[in-house]
């Protein structure tokens, strides 16, 4: 049987030099394929809940909580009883928690193919994305490390502040060209592309 | 542009709810007991008052959940929000 992890492709592969081209001083843009993504659905007070959040590190309490830090293993808060753990690509982490979560009731799903990461980094970061965002984003009410799933472009996606002038975008794999089309016609104006 | 306060996630963007239309619309206790004429009723029928409206609507966007709403039909604005099964909070100032 063929290896599977050389046969993938990530959305945007074959966009990754348009957005290096497009990419300056102000803002960046790149994509972070492949990360395992596991979709957790678990009731507080429940076994499964507390079994989950023990292996976890705790599971996120509130809207734009997130547990864990971003360059290693994180929970996303997605709704009172539905949360996004976000780790390195194949680390095995469905795995794990399926075993934790055993006969619990609640639910874990590989979701790794579900949604991409596009990281859009530098000073100008904010005012691209807020072109399109209506949700506030200055640091004093979307601090670093916090995430929410809202609408960016028109197109659903988990946005999250992983440092203060890098924004994750985790749009669904679908939307992936569309959210990168209207980030490079917004990062116009900062970049140093050739319109 | 209006924000809605979701109970769960906060005040947000309109573009990210839905409409389910009238709140606490209980099923019947015993459907075969019902006329068709009673069952069409629970079905369709629903109030259209002006003024304050209890409402289901639902937060596409964001915590994909249910909530309940009391809205002015006439101003359109959001008097209340409150999450499913909670009962209808009392607000004042309805437009007649």
């Amino acid at each position: 049987m063929a290896n599977v992890q050389q046969l993938r492709r990530s959305p945007l592969a074959a966009r990754s030099e348009e957005l290096h081209n497009a990419s300056g001083d102000a803002v960046a843009v790149r994509e972070i394929p492949f990360t395992t993504q596991v979709g957790i659905r678990a009731t507080q007070g429940t076994e499964g809940y507390d079994a989950l959040a023990a292996a976890l590190g705790g599971l996120p309490a509130k809207v734009g909580d997130v547990v864990g830090e971003p360059s290693t293993t994180a929970v996303v808060w997605m709704s009172p009883d539905e949360f996004l753990a976000i780790d390195k690509p194949d680390t095995g982490l469905a795995e794990t928690l399926e075993r934790t979560l055993g006969d619990h009731s609640g639910q874990v799903l590989d979701l790794s193919a579900n949604r991409t990461i596009i990281e859009v980094s530098g000073e100008a970061a904010e005012l691209v994305l807020r072109k399109s965002c209506p949700l506030d984003l200055h640091p004093r009410a979307f601090q670093v490390n916090q995430a929410y799933v809202t609408e960016v472009a028109q197109t659903p996606l988990i946005l999250w502040r992983v440092a203060e002038h890098t924004w994750w975008l985790a749009p669904r794999i679908s939307f992936a060209d569309h959210v990168t089309n209207w980030l490079l016609d917004a990062m116009v104006e900062f970049s140093g592309t050739k319109g | 542009m209006m924000l809605i306060d979701c109970p769960y996630c906060g005040p947000r963007n309109e573009t990210e709810f839905g409409y389910g239309g009238e709140a606490h619309v209980a099923y019947p206790q015993d459907p075969h007991a019902l006329s068709d004429r009673e069952w069409a009723e629970f079905l369709f029928y629903r109030d259209n008052p002006k003024g304050d409206f209890a409402e289901r609507w639902v937060h596409n966007g964001g915590c994909r959940k249910w909530f309940n709403a009391v809205r002015d039909t006439i101003t359109y604005t959001f008097k209340a929000t409150y999450p499913v099964g909670a009962p209808r909070p009392e607000v004042s100032g309805g437009t007649k």
